[in-house]
C-alpha cells in the first residue's frame, strides 16, 4: 500500500509561492521548478542553507533574493555542518519553530560535501538534506562530478565521455541508518511536493535526491526540459522511490512502470542529448546493462 | 607546618586547556563544536564532561573535521547564539576557508588556538606558525602568556567580539601551556555574568522578515537599489579591517573593565617589562614572554639596560604602542616562534613596518627561535643581547635576514 497521501494535485497545492519571478536561474532549469515545489511543501517554516552551486546563482545578489525564506550560504564542503550548526543554534535558544533545509548540488554532495553530510547522518541530526541532481559541476561549467552518468560529454570527459558509473548517492545514505530517503525528479513536482511535505513530520536526518534536467549542461532545447526529465524516468535511468526505515517503495511513475512492465529503451532517453552524441553501441549496451541490473534491485526491493 | 592561606578567591592548580575551559563554562557559552587535534584534545573533552555532566546547558557537536566545525558555529553564531570552537596545527590549517567566512559574515566566533607546529614532517610541539600564518584572516589574534590569561582573555574575547562583530582567536602555547600546571583563580560566575552581556545579534533568522546570508556580492555598490544597504564587496572589506582598527581601542577598554571588576589586567594590546630606561628590547609574542623576563631580570643583574615588550594582540597590530615605547630604545631584538619562509618572522616584519617613517628610530633586528618546540632558554636569549650590545653599531644588516637560534 502507497503511504503516501494522494489528496494532492496541480492545483489542491498551497497558492503562496516562496520561490519568487524573475530569479536568475537559465531558462528551462528544473532546479527552479524543484525548488518552487520544494518551498510549497516547507510552506515557508523552514531556514535554508546552501552551498556553492547554481542555487546560489538562483538566489539571487545582494541586496536582492528570490526567495521569502531565510537562507545562508555556506562555503562548498559544508553545507550539512551548516545545517547542523542552524539546528544546534536554534536548539540553543530554544526555537523548534523551523525546519532546516541543507542544499547542495551533486558535485557537492557526492563529491566535495560528503564528508560533513556523512558526519551530519551518522549525528542524525534532525535536518532534511535535498542534493539536487544535474549530474555535474553546471554552475562552474559543466565539468564532470561523481553523479554524472558514464559516456556524458562534459567539459573535463570531452573527448571521451565519462567513464566510469555514477555514485548512488542514496544508497551510501541507506547505510547511515535513516529514517526517511527518497528520490525524486522536477519532472513529477507532486511526487516531491508529497515526499518533502512527508519529511517534515520525521526527525532525525532526512535525505532527498532529486534529478534535476539542465538545458545548458546536457546541451537539449529548454523547451525540453520536462519532457526529459520524464524520460530519465521512463527509461528507468532514473527511479523514482522512497525508504522509510529500511523500507523501499517505488512511487509516482516507477511504480507504474514497475507494475506495466514497460520500461522505455534507453535511446528515447539520451537521443534528445548532445552531451550523449558520442556513445557507441557498446557504451549504449553496458548502460543498458547498468538499468536493468539496478531495475532488478529495486523491483525485489519494492513493498508498494 | 605550612600555614593554610585564608581566601574566599577560588584559585586552582590547572593546565592551560583546564583554564581555558573553565573560561568557556564561565561565559555560558551556547553552541561548541570541535574536532580532536593535539595538545587541544584536552580541552574538548573537559568540555564535552562539562555539557555530558550539565553542568553546562550547551548544544556540543562532535564533527567530522575542523572544517566542519567552524561552519557549524558559522552558522549557529547566524542563528544568534555564543559560540566556540578550539584546535590549532593542522586543524587551524583546515579550517583555514571557514576563517575567512566567519570574519567577512561579522560573526564573534571566539576560538582558542592551542599553538602547535605544522608539517610535513609531524612535529607534536609548540611553535606559533600555525596561527601566524593565519595573520591575514580577518581575526583578532591575542597572544597569552600563562593560564590565568588565558582564562581572563577567553572572557575578555567575548566581550570584544560581541561588540566589535569580529571573532577572536586566543592562542596559547601548547604543551608550554595548555599541558602545564599553575595556579590560576577561577572568577565567579556572577561576576562574569555581570561583566558579559547577552550576546545580541545582528542577524534575523526568521520567516516572518526573511533574509539571506552570504549571498553574491558584486565588486561595485548597487546603487539602482537605494533603499536597502547595497554595499559593494569592496566596502564590505573595508568595513572589517574599519572593525579591527577599531577594535584596538575596545582591547584596551575592556582590559580595564575586567581590571575593576576582577583585579587584573593585561596591558590590552601590549605588555611591557622594565622598558622605562631600556636601551635594547626584547620583543615576543606568547608564553616565550615569561622566558623573556627572566632574561632581563638577568641582564639587568649584569649591568644592561634591557627590557621586554609582549605583542599581546598581533592583530590588529599595535602599531601606536610599539612606536610609543620603543621611542627611547637603540636596538629591539625581536625573538619568535615562526617564520615567513624567505624573509624573516612576522612580528619582525611588522615592528619594522610600523617603526618605518615614525619618531621611532630603534633598528631592528629579528631572531628565529623554538621552532617545533625547541626549549628557548633564558640565557640563549641573553647570549643574543650580550652580542648585539657589544659592538658600537650592530653589524648584521637587512640583506642578512633573521639569525637562526639553531645549530645548523
Amino acid at each position: 500500500m502507497d503511504k503516501l497521501p494522494m489528496k494532492e494535485n496541480a492545483l489542491s497545492l498551497p497558492e503562496k509561492e516562496y520561490l519568487l519571478p524573475g530569479n536568475r536561474s537559465c531558462a528551462g532549469c528544473g532546479l527552479s521548478l524543484a525548488y518552487r515545489y520544494i518551498l510549497k511543501a516547507l510552506e515557508g517554516r523552514a531556514v535554508i542553507t546552501v552551498t556553492a552551486s547554481c542555487l546560489t546563482v538562483l538566489q539571487g545578489m545582494y541586496p536582492l533574493a528570490s526567495v521569502n525564506v531565510p537562507s545562508i550560504n555556506t562555503p562548498f564542503a559544508s553545507v550539512a555542518a551548516g545545517a547542523s550548526g542552524l539546528v544546534a543554534g536554534l536548539r540553543s535558544l530554544g526555537r523548534d519553530d523551523l525546519t532546516v533545509v541543507g542544499f547542495a548540488g551533486d558535485g557537492g554532495t557526492s563529491d566535495i560535501g560528503i564528508q560533513s553530510l556523512s558526519g551530519a547522518a551518522a549525528r542524525q541530526t534532525d535536518f532534511l538534506y535535498i542534493c539536487y541532481d544535474n549530474e555535474g559541476y553546471m554552475n562552474t561549467g559543466t565539468q564532470h562530478s561523481s553523479s554524472t552518468p558514464f559516456g556524458a560529454i562534459t567539459t573535463t570527459t570531452p573527448i571521451k565521455g565519462k567513464r566510469y558509473f555514477p555514485k548512488d548517492m542514496p544508497k551510501i545514505m541507506e547505510a547511515h541508518n535513516l529514517p526517511y530517503i527518497f528520490t525524486a525528479s522536477s519532472s513529477f513536482p507532486i511526487d516531491l511536493y508529497q515526499k518533502v511535505s512527508k519529511c517534515r513530520n520525521i526527525r532525525g536526518t532526512k535525505y532527498g535526491h532529486v534529478h534535476i534536467p539542465c538545458p545548458p549542461g546536457w546541451s537539449f532545447p529548454t523547451s525540453k526540459a520536462v519532457k526529459i526529465g520524464k524520460l530519465a524516468v521512463e527509461t528507468g535511468m532514473v527511479v523514482l522511490y522512497e525508504i522509510e526505515n529500511g523500507v523501499l517503495r517505488l512511487t509516482s511513475r516507477s511504480k507504474q512502470l514497475a507494475k506495466n512492465g514497460n520500461l522505455k529503451l534507453l535511446d528515447e532517453y539520451i537521443s534528445h542529448q548532445i552531451r550523449f552524441a558520442k556513445l557507441t553501441g557498446s557504451d549504449k549496451q553496458r548502460i543498458q546493462d547498468w538499468i536493468n541490473q539496478r531495475w532488478q534491485q529495486y523491483l525485489a526491493r519494492d513493498i508498494s | 607546618m605550612m600555614q593554610k592561606i585564608k581566601s574566599n578567591k577560588d584559585i586552582q592548580i590547572i593546565n592551560g586547556n583546564q583554564a581555558a575551559a573553565l573560561a568557556v563554562k564561565l561565559c555560558r557559552v551556547q553552541v561548541i563544536s570541535a574536532y580532536p587535534v593535539t595538545p587541544q584534545s584536552p580541552l574538548s573533552e573537559a568540555l564535552s564532561r562539562f555539557v555530558e555532566s550539565g553542568e553546562m546547558t550547551t548544544e556540543y557537536i562532535a564533527v567530522e573535521s575542523e572544517h566542519s566545525a567552524l561552519t557549524v558555529l558559522n552558522a549557529a553564531s547566524l542563528v544568534g547564539a555564543r559560540t566556540f570552537t578550539a584546535t590549532g596545527s593542522h586543524g587551524l590549517a583546515y579550517m583555514h576557508e571557514l576563517l575567512h567566512w566567519t570574519s567577512g559574515a561579522r560573526l564573534p566566533v571566539v576560538m582558542a588556538c592551542v599553538n602547535r607546529a605544522i608539517g610535513a614532517p609531524w612535529c607534536i610541539p609548540s611553535d606559533e606558525q600555525d596561527s601566524v600564518s593565519q595573520r591575514d584572516t580577518g581575526w583578532v589574534q591575542i597572544y597569552t602568556r600563562n593560564n590565568q590569561e588565558i582564562l581572563d582573555t577567553i572572557i575578555q574575547a567575548y566581550k570584544v567580539a560581541e561588540s566589535m562583530y569580529v571573532p577572536v582567536m586566543v592562542c596559547f602555547d601548547g604543551f608550554v601551556l595548555s599541558h602545564t600546571n599553575m595556579p590560576v583563580e577561577i572568577p565567579r560566575q556572577a561576576d562574569v555574568d555581570g561583566f558579559l552581556p547577552h550576546y545580541k545579534p545582528h542577524t534575523i533568522i526568521d520567516p516572518a522578515t526573511p533574509r539571506i546570508y552570504n549571498s553574491v556580492t558584486l565588486p561595485d555598490p548597487r546603487f539602482e537599489i537605494p533603499d536597502i544597504p547595497h554595499r559593494g564587496y569592496m566596502e564590505l572589506r573595508q568595513l572589517l579591517h574599519e572593525a579591527l582598527e577599531n577594535a584596538k581601542q575596545k582591547i584596551e577598554d575592556v582590559d580595564k573593565e575586567f581590571a575593576q571588576v576582577f583585579g587584573r589586567s593585561y596591558g590590552g594590546m601590549v605588555w611591557e617589562y622594565c622598558l622605562d630606561d631600556a636601551e635594547i628590547a626584547l620583543v615576543t609574542m606568547g608564553s616565550l614572554s615569561m622566558e623573556a623576563t627572566v632574561a632581563v631580570d638577568n641582564l639587568r643583574a649584569q649591568g644592561y639596560k634591557v627590557g621586554m615588550l609582549s605583542v599581546r594582540v598581533f592583530r590588529p597590530f599595535p602599531r601606536k604602542e610599539v612606536i610609543k615605547l620603543l621611542k627611547k630604545v637603540n636596538l629591539a631584538v625581536v625573538f619568535e616562534k615562526n617564520i615567513s619562509y624567505g624573509y624573516e618572522g612576522a612580528v619582525c616584519s611588522e615592528l619594522k613596518a610600523s617603526l618605518y617613517d615614525s619618531d621611532a628610530k630603534a633598528r631592528v633586528f629579528g631572531c628565529i627561535v623554538g621552532l617545533g618546540g625547541r626549549d628557548v632558554k633564558a640565557r640563549e636569549l641573553q647570549g643574543v643581547i650580550k652580542k648585539a650590545a657589544s659592538v658600537k653599531r650592530y653589524k648584521r644588516t637587512q640583506e642578512d635576514g633573521p639569525q637562526w637560534i639553531s645549530y645548523l
